[in-house]
């Protein structure tokens, strides 16, 4: 991400004394995730604790609609599956496959995105209507705002993947390994968030 | 080589001797004023000995090593080049597990000592819904020994401010009297941000907190007036938010609580 | 998010500002990066310092006289938030870590250079406005801890600033703790194995370990006490059914493991220091690097020793009691380490020196009144009382403090190739080491006698003892005057230190003060034996 060329900048300036360092990028970014996975955790326990301890108040909604969240499920790792595509089409050079793949899971995940808003305008409780509903909506809000920025990210590789003057290419295969285990991941904290939210 | 053995435990018997007296002559803490106290400074007293055994131990053996290896005008070059010990290392891995463990075993004996391992009281008599859930605090009844002969007190705290409800007498006091020698048991509850009531010379502290009553129980064991202080931030005026706590004889008590009381209002 | 520079452009040297102007650029040099830091640090460690002296004037009187009350309680808030998240967390982790962390794995630079970057110029932004927030409406007036529902309540441009600042101080910490893993663990030198590395690398490792999973914890639930205070949600305020309590376990489970992540870095510089003054290799290697480890590990499970009035149920009292009175342990090791190190040495009695064991005495106390912190019954009593208050200064002053003077004094000569005044160091440390004492030993006895902290106006019967207190924090304050003289004037006209006025032993030494743009003219060395001292004599003796 903020990272992208630094790496290669050292090793040119080692380059001249002959030390050469493996690429350490993908090693930073599973960092990151970690990182970014213990904010989720935190949520999560949050979320538990709560539901544990703090009864709600009579008469409170909390119950949700199964279909959309998992429809979103499905498109979700449907998508995981066609970001992988996508990267074993740039592996062989075929450049313009991969630019469909990498599309069609940008679809995917605006279609995501779409459910979920789609979701909460048709729930019956707002953010702050009990604790339930104020963590259900800071868990999903925050998990969508990392689909929306994946997804960005997906259009945005999608574009240099493109044959002409695109600098994705199966030399260049970091951007799109990044952006792909980021997608991974999201779709990771989504699954133990349906579990958690919709199944418990 | 005797000599040297000679010297190290003339010095460890000598921080010994000196923590030990310095433990038990000098005393740190105010009057002892509830059961809780003595309980209390018997572990203050020991966790004082060891840990003034360690520190001073230490510091004698930077301030020697200073001293003792310090470089001479004349010296060149360097120390001699040992890198570790493992039967040393070892043993100062062992011996401070023991003394940690031993010191949570007996804290954790003291505190049961105090009531705090005690489960909470869950059909405490002053809860009139059995669903009503106490968070925690320090209970010295268990379920049980329903206290019935306890003074039962309700405390609110507030901004910046607390008020003792006595149910019995169906009145409210900003002083909290009671008498000596009796187990007082009480329901706390904060009405906006947290507080945390504490009498120093009780050795007790529990938070008030709002949306989560918590019991505190203690027994007070001298007559005297002590503060009962606020311990929690709570906002401008937090350092002034205190109160007192008036421990009387009994009589003393009575005569008090009588003239408050008021007849129970029936609706 | 991609900043997607053309790594030629980045790479000329000489569109960088070179001279003393470099330190106001956006660097991408660790060096830079790291003098950025302390500097910077320190400026914030004299604001903090400023309202820790208002502090003690405020309390030399049992009245509430010097500023109103609400202004006390920003200022205390103020004090606290400076000194942890802008003073000892980037100086000690940023600071130093950039600067010495590539020498000792043997490279040019930090992993990520612009990220490094990155994170150091959110701090200026977030602390300024920090400190802004003061002339808004107020700054921040519940506590460093933030406990809601205080925090919901007081008045709010002040605490969603403090969060906003919190939060980018957070991502700061977070950005260089994945540099500082990936420095350590992928940009070593070829040949140089771990257990090789100065043991500096190893307590940035571990206190890496520690930022990366706790902070982004923090991060979180101050997003989510910001929706409580901005979108009227629940989550921590009673009033709508939300528990104050999570908030503490969230809270603490970050900011224990932060006491760590101020005074690991800490432990990794006193280990370099001690065996260069006292010629003597590092005592317990490997037993070193366990017990780091194992601090980062019980680190990690022991958050709620804050909380034993806080309505925890018995028995999560009595596993964080066991859990945090066993971190003596780890911690004892080093300890003892550290003293068998100076052990038969040949000790230069010197200001870094004098300053390491001054942080090994302080430490030990206030480590020992952590331990009696952590068994329940004893904190019951003394828990938010001025015994804490003592407790933590012990360790953060006399302890860390401690340590960024001393490592101020051994690594000035690399940084600037001149020596500073022993005489000043040495009154320094003096001054220092009694006001420290004065200032925060007494208020042992005012916590176990009554006196409960974060109060502006206080029994009269502590008057006393109070301003023997705040005598200690005018020395204290004192103190920094020789210091800054010192810096000054040698920087100027220091006497001229050599490449290697310590003899030291370890890769920052190696090459000249102060050191190249890329660290080395020729290829980084590799040093297998970072504290081999008194080697050779010992071949000699043999010999004979
Ligand atoms: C750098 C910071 C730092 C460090 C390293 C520590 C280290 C420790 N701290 Fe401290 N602590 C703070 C900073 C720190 N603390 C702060 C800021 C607060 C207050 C927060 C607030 O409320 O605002 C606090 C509060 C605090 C509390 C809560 C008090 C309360 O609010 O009621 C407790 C309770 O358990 C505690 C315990 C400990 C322990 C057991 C250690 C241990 O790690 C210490 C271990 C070290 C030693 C023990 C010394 C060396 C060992 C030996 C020589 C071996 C032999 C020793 C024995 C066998 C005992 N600390
Ligand atoms: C982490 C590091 C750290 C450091 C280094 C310090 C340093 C000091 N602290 Fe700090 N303190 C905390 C962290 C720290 N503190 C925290 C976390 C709290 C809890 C806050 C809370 O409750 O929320 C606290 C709370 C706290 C209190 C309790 C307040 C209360 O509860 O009511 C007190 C009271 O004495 C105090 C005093 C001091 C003093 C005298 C110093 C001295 O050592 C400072 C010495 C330095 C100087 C005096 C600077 C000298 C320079 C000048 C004076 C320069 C003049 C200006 C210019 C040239 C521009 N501190
Ligand atoms: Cu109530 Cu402090
Ligand atoms: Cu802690």
């Amino acid at each position: 991400m903020t990272t992208l060329d630094s790496s290669k900048e050292i090793q040119k300036n080692n380059s001249e004394v002959n030390e050469t360092h493996e690429d350490f990028r993908m090693f930073g970014l599973i960092t990151f995730l970690i990182a970014d996975g213990m904010t989720f955790a935190g949520f999560f326990a949050a979320y538990l604790t709560y539901k544990a301890v703090n009864p709600l108040p009579d008469g409170a909604i909390y119950e949700l609609e199964l279909p959309i969240p998992t429809l979103n499920t499905i498109l979700l790792l449907v998508s995981s599956a066609t970001f992988h595509k996508a990267g074993k089409a740039l592996l062989k050079d075929k450049n313009s496959e991969s630019q469909k793949w990498l599309s069609f899971t940008a679809f995917l995940g605006i279609i995501f995105l779409i459910c979920q808003l789609f979701e909460y305008f048709h729930l019956p409780f707002g953010l702050t209507d009990n604790l339930f509903a104020s963590t259900f909506y800071a868990l999903t809000g925050f998990h969508g705002l990392h689909v929306t920025l994946g997804t960005l990210m997906i259009l945005i590789i999608a574009w240099q993947s493109r044959i002409n003057g695109g600098r994705l290419t199966s030399q260049n295969m970091f951007p799109l390994e990044a952006v792909e285990l980021y997608w991974h991941f999201v779709d990771g904290i989504w699954v133990i968030l349906f579990i958690i939210l919709y199944l418990l | 080589m005797l000599n040297k053995n000679f010297y190290l435990i003339l010095i460890i018997s000598l921080v010994f001797a000196i923590s030990f007296w310095i433990g038990f002559n000098v005393n740190l803490l105010p009057a002892e004023a509830s059961i809780n106290a003595p309980i209390y400074d018997e572990l203050f007293k020991i966790l004082f000995i060891i840990g003034l055994i360690i520190f001073i131990g230490m510091t004698i053996a930077v301030i020697y090593s200073l001293f003792k290896f310090r470089k001479r005008n004349d010296q060149i070059g360097d120390g001699i080049a040992l890198e570790g010990n493992l039967s040393l290392e070892i043993v100062w891995t062992i011996i401070p597990s023991i003394i940690v463990l031993l010191i949570g075993l007996y804290s954790y004996n003291i505190y049961d000592r105090m009531g705090g391992m005690k489960e909470l009281n869950h059909n405490h008599e002053m809860m009139s819904s059995n669903t009503e859930k106490i968070w925690a605090g320090i209970s010295q009844t268990s379920d049980n020994e329903i206290a019935i002969n306890n003074l039962s007190i309700e405390v609110s705290a507030m901004q910046f401010a607390f008020l003792f409800n006595y149910p019995k007498g169906n009145f409210i006091s900003g002083e909290l009297h009671v008498p000596v020698d009796q187990k007082v048991s009480m329901k706390m509850e904060s009405k906006d941000v947290i507080h945390a009531f504490w009498v120093p010379e009780f050795r007790i502290k529990q938070d008030i907190i709002p949306g989560q009553p918590t019991i505190l129980n203690f027994t007070p064991t001298k007559v005297g007036k002590y503060p009962i202080v606020c311990a929690e931030l709570c906002g401008p005026y937090h350092g002034g938010m205190r109160a007192s706590i008036i421990v009387e004889e009994e009589s003393d008590y009575n005569e008090w609580f009588n003239k408050n009381k008021k007849p129970e209002v029936n609706l | 998010m991609t900043i997607s520079i053309d790594p030629q452009k980045t790479n000329n040297e000489s569109l960088q500002p070179k001279g003393w102007l470099r330190y106001f650029s956006f660097s991408l040099d660790h060096k830079v990066i790291g003098i950025q830091y302390l500097v910077c640090g320190f400026l914030f460690y004299l604001i903090g310092g400023t309202l820790a002296s208002a502090i003690r004037i405020e309390l030399a009187s049992p009245m509430s006289d010097f500023m109103p009350r609400d202004v006390y309680n920003q200022v205390l808030t103020l004090h606290g938030t400076i000194m942890i998240f802008l003073w000892i967390v980037p100086v000690v982790n940023g600071a130093f870590g950039n600067y010495l962390i590539p020498f000792y794995v043997g490279a040019r630079d930090m992993a990520f250079p612009r990220l490094n970057a990155v994170a150091f110029w959110l701090i200026p932004p977030s602390g300024l406005m920090l400190v802004a927030s003061y002339f808004v409406e107020g700054a921040a007036q519940a506590g460093w801890t933030a406990y809601p529902p205080l925090s919901i309540t007081t008045p709010q441009s002040g605490q969603i600033i403090w969060i906003l600042s919190v939060l980018l101080l957070g991502g700061s910490s977070i950005f260089g703790g994945i540099n500082f893993i990936a420095t350590i663990i992928k940009l070593r030198r070829p040949g140089l194995k771990l257990m090789q590395l100065p043991m500096y690398c190893w307590a940035m490792l571990g206190t890496s370990l520690l930022v990366v999973l706790s902070t982004p914890v923090l991060a979180g639930t101050l997003i989510l006490l910001s929706f409580d205070i901005i979108a009227n949600t629940g989550f921590f305020n009673p009033v709508l059914g939300g528990n104050v309590v999570v908030y503490q376990h969230l809270f603490w489970f970050y900011s224990h493991p932060a006491v760590y992540i101020m005074v690991l870095p800490a432990f990794g510089l006193v280990s370099e220091i001690l065996p260069v003054h006292a010629r003597k290799p590092l005592f317990g290697y490997t037993t070193m690097v366990f017990s780091i480890m194992g601090i980062v590990v019980l680190g990690l499970v022991v958050w709620a020793h804050h909380m034993f009035t806080s309505g925890t149920p018995p028995w999560m009292r009595l596993f964080f009691t066991i859990a945090t009175a066993f971190i003596a342990v780890p911690t004892g090791i080093k300890f003892f380490n550290w003293v068998a190190t100076l052990w038969g040495g040949k000790i230069s009695i010197n200001s870094a020196m004098l300053f390491s064991c001054g942080f090994i005495i302080n430490f030990v106390f206030g480590g020992i009144t952590g331990v009696a912190l952590a068994q329940v019954p004893f904190d019951i009593h003394v828990h938010d009382t001025y015994f804490v208050v003592a407790h933590f200064h012990y360790i953060v002053y006399g302890g860390t403090v401690f340590i960024i003077f001393s490592s101020i004094y051994h690594w000035f000569p690399k940084v600037t190739g001149k020596m500073l005044n022993e005489k000043l160091g040495i009154l320094h440390f003096i001054i220092t080491f009694i006001g420290f004492n004065l200032c925060f030993a007494p208020q042992h006895w005012l916590g176990l006698n009554g006196m409960p902290r974060r109060v502006a106006e206080y029994d009269p019967q502590f008057q006393f003892v109070n301003q023997i207190s705040s005598l200690g924090a005018l020395l204290m304050a004192i103190s920094t005057i020789p210091f800054l003289i010192n810096v000054f004037l040698s920087v100027r006209n220091g006497k001229y230190a050599g490449d290697n006025p310590w003899n030291a032993l370890t890769p920052e030494w190696l090459t000249s003060s102060p050191p190249p743009i890329e660290n080395w003219e020729g290829e980084a060395p590799l040093v297998e034996e970072p504290y081999g001292y008194g080697k050779e004599i010992l071949n000699e003796n043999k010999n004979i």
